[in-house]
């Protein structure tokens, strides 16, 4: 019986990777609170949910079609997610879009999702080694 | 690494945060510095801050910091005050103060202070997510 990383891992390496991208998404959001017209970003994970889920049916997005390589492209995907711009509960003059507090909160969120992807990790790299050792 | 991105756009905003503070330091130490004329007299100073929309190779310009354009200097007229008997009075016997206003520039040092230590805190947490990694295994 031959051990597969990929079923004893999961999800969680890819989700750590995804995890990074969004800290510095946020991370970014927070730099720039101070900025004016700066729109504040974060990860479409529904899209990404649904779009792994195969049903996409109800969340398609309208893709903009490139004819050339020096086309921009009209959304900007990371890991399959896309990154949108966040609505903003009160905003400001400015047309900054960034709340800190709420940022502050998904940061903080976001960095606990991180850990617990790793601690589980940890767990299974332990129960590898157990396995190895057989003691 | 990628994860390092996130000490380089925390780090962007604490520099930009910085000449914020800076400004806002030189204004209120300016704050009643008297002039004769009009053009002599200290003009506040603002900083400017923009987003750096880096990553323009494979245009997918999702991240970035922050970086400051320049400081402008506030176009509000000087406050004109007559005092025919000061030492640095015009012909016409009026002084110049600064346009610095002392209440504005104590909120914007506040702000600024806010989103330094706001700043200081991602950078921290970023610093123990990644330690945290190194460990992985251990």
């Amino acid at each position: 019986m031959a051990i597969n990383f990929n079923s004893v891992l999961g999800i969680h390496p890819q989700a750590l990777v995804l995890r990074e991208k969004r800290g510095e998404i946020l991370a970014a959001n927070m730099a720039n609170a101070d900025t004016p017209d700066y729109k504040a970003r974060d990860l479409d994970f529904h899209s990404l949910l649904n779009n792994s889920l195969g049903n996409t049916s109800n969340n398609s997005a309208v893709v903009l079609q490139q004819t050339s390589q020096e086309h921009m492209p009209g959304q900007n995907v990371v890991l399959g997610a896309q990154v949108l711009y966040r609505n903003p509960q009160q905003s400001s003059l400015d047309g900054n879009t960034v709340e800190s507090h709420i940022e502050q909160a998904k940061f903080a969120e976001n960095a606990v999702q991180y850990e617990s992807s790793l601690s589980f990790l940890k767990g299974q790299f332990s129960n590898l080694l157990l396995a190895i050792k057989g003691q | 690494m990628s994860a390092l991105k996130v000490f380089d756009i925390a780090g962007s905003a604490m520099n930009a945060e910085n000449v914020r503070l800076n400004t806002v330091a030189s204004n209120l130490a300016n704050a009643s510095t008297i002039s004769n004329s009009a053009d002599k007299v200290y003009k506040a100073r603002l900083p400017v801050f923009s987003a750096v929309l880096n990553n323009t190779i494979n245009k997918n310009n999702t991240t970035g910091g922050v970086e400051v354009l320049g400081v402008v200097e506030s176009q509000a007229p000087p406050v004109m005050e007559y005092q025919p008997n000061h030492p640095m009075a015009d012909a016409t016997g009026y002084i110049y103060k600064p346009n610095v206003n002392s209440i504005e520039e104590m909120a914007n040092m506040m702000s600024a202070s806010r989103s330094y230590q706001n700043n200081v805190d991602v950078m921290n947490t970023a610093k123990t997510m990644l330690l945290d990694t190194l460990k992985l295994g251990q």
